[in-house]
C-alpha cells in the first residue's frame, strides 16, 4: 500500500515533530510511504477567506504531486475535509476525483483502513481531547452532540489504545475553540474568548494535555495557554499515538 | 403591473423544477397516552386531575379555586356558570373572570396540549383572558402525537382553533420561568374517565 | 447600548461586547442552557427525530419549488374564509400597507405581537414617523422597545438584558418600585401595563409563523398568548408573513410543530399554537404577504435553502461566535447565523461582514429543524462577496500573494525558511501589539528544521 504523506504547510514549518511522528506511527503500521517534497498546501486559507478562485494553481500542484499513491493521509481534518470538498483539476480530472476519495485524515485512516486495535504506546497523563470542528462535522471523526444518533469516536477509540492515558470528561465535549483560520485574526476578540473557554473547561478537568487531530486549533490553544502561565500543554495526536 | 403580480413573476422564475412532497412516516409508539400526558402538562406547569362521570365539573372546580369570584363556562352542560348571554356579550368584559372552565376535544399525549375550537370557546378571547383556565377532556382521547392530532382533525371546519399546553408562561427575564405572562396563571385539565 | 451601529462592522462590535467579560460569560452560559434544552428535547423523540428534521426539511424543499402555485391557492383559501390578502414587493410597501389599513380606521394606536417581518420592515420606526403608537407585547419586546433597542435573538429579544437593568428600567418607565428585581414580580408588572394596552387598542399586529395553502389558514405560536390576546380583542386583526412561510396542508402542521419549540426553547410545543382561518364575527381581517428580497434569494441556487428557516433561534443558541458576541453585533433584524446568510442577499455591500463572522464549525446546520447548510452558505457568500468586490483591495493583495507562494514549491520553502528565521532573532517583530495574534496569544516558538528539511536528512527518498 503506497501512502503519500501530507504535511499542512504550517505543521511542516512550526510543528516538524507532528510530521515526523505521523510518518512513523504509518511506517510501524507497515505503510509504505512517501513524501512528496514539492507540496506547500491545500489552499483553505484562500478558500475560507472567500478566494477560492485563486486555488487552481495549489489544486495543480497538489494533484500533481498526490496523484499516484492509494492513499493521501495528513494529520489534520480540517485539510483533509477542504481537499475532499474543494480540490479540482482541470488537466487531470480523474487524478482529483481519485485524491478526494483516497484522502484521509489520520485516525480515521489508522481506525477504516489499517483497522488498528493494538498500540505500542505509553502516555501515562490526563488527556482531554479537542474535537476540531472539520474533522468532527466534517469528516465525522466523531459523533456529534448536536444530533440524535449514537456516540462513538475514532480519535478517543485510539487515544483508548495507550497505556496509561486517561481521557477526562468535559463540560462541552464538542464546542469549536474559535481557531477558524483568518477568523483568528480578523475576529480577534472573539476568536480569544473562545479559546479561553474551550482551555477552562480542560483545565477545570485536570487535564495535563490537551490533544487533537488538528494542529491549527491546538496552536491557538496553546498561544492562549502560554500567555496565561498554564501548566496545561497541547500535543497532536499523533505525537500521543507513536509515544513510547 | 401589480405587486402582487409582480411577485408571483419572480417567484415563478426563480422557483427550481418540482421537488417531491414527501409523505409523513409516523411511528407506531406504545406508551400509555394518558400517563404521558398527564406527566407531560405537568412538567410544563399545567395540573391534571382525574374526575369520574358522577363528580361535577362546576363544584370540582369551586373547590379548587375557593377564592375565585367569577367563574364563566362555555360548556353548557356546566348549567350555573355558562354564560347564556355570550352572543351579545362583549369580549373585553371578561377581563375580571377568574376561572374559564372550556371543553377541548381531545389531548395529545407527547406534549400536554388540548385542541379546541371556536366551536368549543363561543367567544375566542376566553381561555387566554381568564386569571385561571380549566379544561375538560375526555381521557379516551388522548392521541399519540400531533401527527395523530391531525389526522384527527383533519379537515374539519373551524373559524379559529388552538393547541393549548399549559398556563400561558414567559422567561424573557434572565431565563426565569414565570407563569401568568398574559394569559392564565394556571391550567388544570380535567380529565374524565 | 443602542443599535445605530449600521457603520461598522460585526468584529468591531463583538470586540466592544467582550470588553465585559463577566457579562459575555453570562450570554454565552444562558444561551447554551438553552442549546442543553433543546438536546434534550430533541433526544425525547428518540430515532423520530433525525427522520423528522429529514421531512421537514423536505416538505419545504417542495414547498419553494412549487411556490408560485402555493400562494395563489392560499390567497384564493385565504379570500375564500373572510381574510383581506395584501401583497408587497419590498419593506417600504408592506409598511405603506399596513399604515393604509390604520388610516381607513383612523387607528392611531396598536398592539403588535412578535414578528420578526416587522423588525425586518422597520415597522415601527415607520409608523411612529406617522404618528402612529405601536406598543409591543412580547415581555421581551416590550422591554427592548421601551429601551429604544432592537431585539438580539429572534426567540428570545432581550436575552442580553439583566434583570437588574430590567427592573431599572420598569422603575422608570412603568412605575415598578426602585431596585425591584424579582422576574415574577417584574413580569407582574408588565402584564398589568400591557392588559390595559389589550383592552383598548383596537388594531392588532401579529406574525405568523405557519401559513397553510390548502386552507388558506395561518398559524401563530406564543407562550405568553400575546397574539391571542391582542388578535382576539381587536376590531382589526393584520398578519404580516413574508412568502416562505407557506406550507402545503394542515397535516404538515404536525412535522413541524413537532420541531418548532423543541429546538427553540426545548419545550415540547409553545404554550399557544393558534389556527386563525376566519375573522371572529365583526372582526376584520389582513393578511400581508411579503417578498422583500425572498424572491431573489429563491433564484439564487446556493442560498435558496435559507428560505426554508423556521426562525426557531436554535441556530443562534449553538453558535459559539453568537453567544460570544451578541445579537447586536451583527447590526441586523435576524442576526446569528441566519441572519448572516440572509443579510447579504438584502444588501451585500452593508452586511458583506457577517458571513466572515463564523469559525464555520458547522454547529448550526446540525441543530437547524430543516437542515439548513448554514455553514456551506456562509462559505459560498465568502466566494460571492469576492466574486463581486465586496472584498478590501488590502486583503486581495495579500490572498494574491499567498496563492503564489503556495503554488511555487521553490517560494513556499524560502518563505518559510525566512519565516521561521525572522522570528526566532526578532521575535518582538511578529510578537507586537499590532499582530492580532499576538495581543492575547503566543506565537509557536520557531523550530530548527521544517518537516521538509528533517525529511531529506532521515529518509532515503528525501534525498532527491
Ligand atoms: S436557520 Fe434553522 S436553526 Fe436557524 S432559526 Fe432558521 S430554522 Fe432555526
Amino acid at each position: 500500500m503506497r501512502v503519500g504523506l501530507f504535511i499542512p504547510c504550517y505543521v511542516n514549518q512550526f510543528y516538524p515533530q507532528v510530521g515526523i511522528a505521523t510518518l512513523q506511527l504509518l511506517e510501524k503500521f507497515g505503510c509504505e510511504v512517501d513524501y512528496p517534497l514539492a507540496q506547500t498546501c491545500c489552499g483553505q486559507p484562500m478558500a475560507n477567506s472567500g478566494y477560492e478562485s485563486l486555488t487552481g494553481n495549489c489544486n495543480e500542484l497538489f494533484t500533481k504531486n498526490f496523484s499516484s499513491f492509494d492513499y493521501i493521509v495528513c494529520p489534520s481534518g480540517s485539510c483533509v475535509l477542504h481537499i475532499k470538498e474543494h480540490l479540482h483539476s482541470a488537466k487531470d480530472r480523474t487524478a482529483a476525483t481519485a485524491i478526494r476519495r483516497n484522502v484521509y485524515e489520520l485516525t480515521e485512516f489508522l481506525t477504516d483502513v489499517l483497522n488498528v486495535d493494538r498500540l505500542q504506546a505509553a502516555f501515562p497523563y490526563k488527556v482531554g481531547l479537542h474535537q476540531s470542528c472539520h474533522g468532527q462535522r466534517g469528516l465525522h471523526l466523531s459523533q456529534m452532540s448536536e444530533l440524535v444518533a449514537k456516540p462513538y469516536s475514532k480519535p478517543e477509540r485510539l487515544l483508548n489504545m495507550v497505556e496509561g492515558l486517561e481521557l477526562i470528561e468535559l463540560d462541552r465535549k464538542d464546542e469549536c475553540c474559535g481557531f477558524g483560520g483568518t477568523f483568528c485574526v480578523t475576529e480577534e476578540a472573539v476568536s480569544v474568548k473562545m479559546g479561553k473557554d474551550r482551555v477552562r473547561d480542560h483545565e477545570a478537568h485536570g487535564a495535563d494535555y490537551i490533544t487533537g487531530a488538528d494542529m491549527s486549533c491546538l496552536m491557538h490553544l496553546q498561544g492562549i495557554l502560554k500567555r496565561q502561565g498554564s501548566k496545561v500543554q497541547v500535543k497532536h495526536i499523533a505525537e500521543i499515538l507513536n509515544a513510547q | 403591473m401589480s405587486s402582487r403580480d409582480a411577485i408571483l413573476q419572480k417567484v415563478k422564475a426563480a422557483q427550481p423544477s418540482l421537488l417531491p412532497l414527501p409523505s409523513i412516516e409516523k411511528q407506531p409508539r406504545e406508551v400509555d397516552a394518558v400517563k404521558q400526558f398527564q406527566a407531560v402538562l405537568e412538567s410544563i406547569g399545567g395540573k391534571v386531575v382525574f374526575l369520574n362521570a358522577e363528580e361535577s365539573i362546576a363544584e370540582k372546580t369551586v373547590a379548587l379555586f375557593p377564592e375565585a369570584k367569577r367563574i364563566v363556562s362555555s360548556i353548557t352542560a356546566v348549567q350555573n356558570y355558562f354564560f347564556s348571554d355570550y352572543k351579545s356579550l362583549r369580549h373585553h368584559s371578561l377581563q375580571d373572570v377568574d376561572v374559564a372552565i372550556i371543553e377541548a376535544q381531545f389531548g395529545v399525549a407527547e406534549n400536554g396540549a388540548v385542541w379546541v375550537t371556536e366551536e368549543d370557546l363561543k367567544i375566542r378571547v376566553l381561555p387566554f383572558i381568564c386569571e385561571h383556565l380549566v379544561a375538560v377532556v375526555d381521557s379516551t382521547t388522548i392521541v399519540a402525537t400531533l401527527h395523530e392530532a391531525y389526522e384527527r382533525i383533519g379537515a374539519s371546519a373551524y373559524g379559529f382553533g388552538a393547541f393549548i399546553a399549559g398556563p400561558s408562561k414567559t422567561a424573557d427575564i434572565e431565563q426565569s420561568l414565570v407563569l401568568g405572562a398574559h394569559g392564565p396563571k394556571s391550567m388544570t385539565v380535567f380529565l374524565l374517565h | 447600548m443602542s443599535n445605530s451601529n449600521h457603520h461598522t462592522d460585526h468584529a468591531t462590535l463583538a470586540e466592544k461586547f467582550n470588553r465585559d467579560e463577566a457579562r459575555v460569560n453570562w450570554h454565552d452560559e444562558t444561551l447554551w442552557f438553552i442549546r442543553q434544552k433543546r438536546d434534550r428535547a430533541a433526544w425525547s423523540l428518540g430515532n423520530e427525530w433525525e427522520p423528522l428534521r429529514e421531512t421537514a426539511s423536505a416538505i419545504k424543499a417542495h414547498t419553494l419549488s412549487n411556490l408560485s402555485d402555493y400562494l395563489q391557492q392560499f390567497e384564493k383559501a385565504a379570500q375564500q374564509n373572510g381574510i383581506t390578502v395584501h401583497w408587497a414587493a419590498d419593506g417600504e410597501e408592506h409598511n405603506r400597507i399596513v399604515h393604509g389599513i390604520l388610516a381607513k380606521h383612523n387607528a392611531t394606536q396598536l398592539v403588535k405581537s412578535k414578528s420578526m417581518l416587522t423588525e425586518e420592515c422597520h415597522l415601527n420606526d415607520y409608523l411612529k414617523e406617522k404618528g402612529v403608537e405601536v406598543i409591543d407585547t412580547d415581555l421581551g419586546e416590550r422591554i427592548v422597545q421601551l429601551a429604544e433597542e432592537h431585539p438580539s435573538h429572534i426567540v428570545l429579544p432581550c436575552i442580553h438584558w439583566k434583570k437588574e437593568e430590567i427592573g431599572e428600567l420598569f422603575h422608570k418607565h412603568l412605575g415598578s418600585p426602585e431596585g425591584v428585581i424579582d422576574p415574577s414580580f417584574l413580569t407582574n408588572t408588565a402584564r398589568v401595563h400591557l392588559r390595559e394596552k389589550f383592552l383598548t387598542r383596537r388594531v392588532a399586529i401579529t406574525g405568523v409563523n405557519f401559513a397553510i395553502a390548502e386552507t388558506g389558514e395561518f398559524v401563530v405560536c406564543t407562550n405568553e398568548g400575546n397574539a391571542d390576546m391582542g388578535a382576539h380583542l381587536s376590531d382589526v386583526h393584520i398578519a404580516c408573513m413574508g412568502i416562505e412561510k407557506l406550507i402545503p396542508k394542515r397535516e404538515h402542521l404536525g412535522v413541524f410543530l413537532r420541531l418548532l419549540a423543541r429546538s427553540a426553547t426545548g419545550q415540547p410545543i409553545t404554550t399557544y399554537s393558534s389556527h386563525f382561518k376566519k375573522p371572529r364575527e365583526g372582526q376584520e381581517m389582513h393578511l400581508v404577504l411579503v417578498d422583500n428580497g425572498r424572491s431573489t434569494q429563491l433564484g439564487r441556487e446556493d442560498f435558496r435553502n435559507s428560505l426554508k428557516c423556521i426562525r426557531c433561534g436554535a441556530c443562534f443558541n449553538t453558535c459559539p461566535v453568537y453567544r460570544r458576541s451578541g445579537g447586536h453585533s451583527y447590526h441586523t433584524a435576524i442576526a446569528g447565523p441566519i441572519g448572516s446568510i440572509l443579510a447579504p442577499n438584502l444588501d451585500m455591500r452593508q452586511y458583506k461582514d457577517l458571513p466572515f463572522a463564523s469559525t464555520l464549525c458547522g454547529s448550526c446546520s446540525n441543530v437547524c429543524p430543516v437542515k439548513i447548510n448554514i455553514h456551506e452558505q456562509l462559505y459560498q457568500w465568502r466566494q460571492v462577496l469576492t466574486e463581486e468586490g465586496y472584498q478590501p483591495k488590502s486583503k486581495t493583495v495579500a490572498m494574491k500573494a499567498m496563492a503564489a507562494t503556495l503554488s511555487k514549491p521553490s517560494l513556499f520553502s524560502i518563505a518559510g525558511k525566512w519565516g521561521r528565521k525572522v522570528m526566532g532573532l526578532v521575535p518582538g517583530l511578529v510578537s507586537n501589539r499590532l499582530n492580532p495574534w499576538y495581543k492575547q496569544r503566543e506565537m509557536p516558538a520557531p523550530p530548527e528544521q521544517s518537516f521538509t528539511e528533517w525529511y531529506k536528512q532521515n529518509r532515503k527518498g528525501g534525498k532527491s
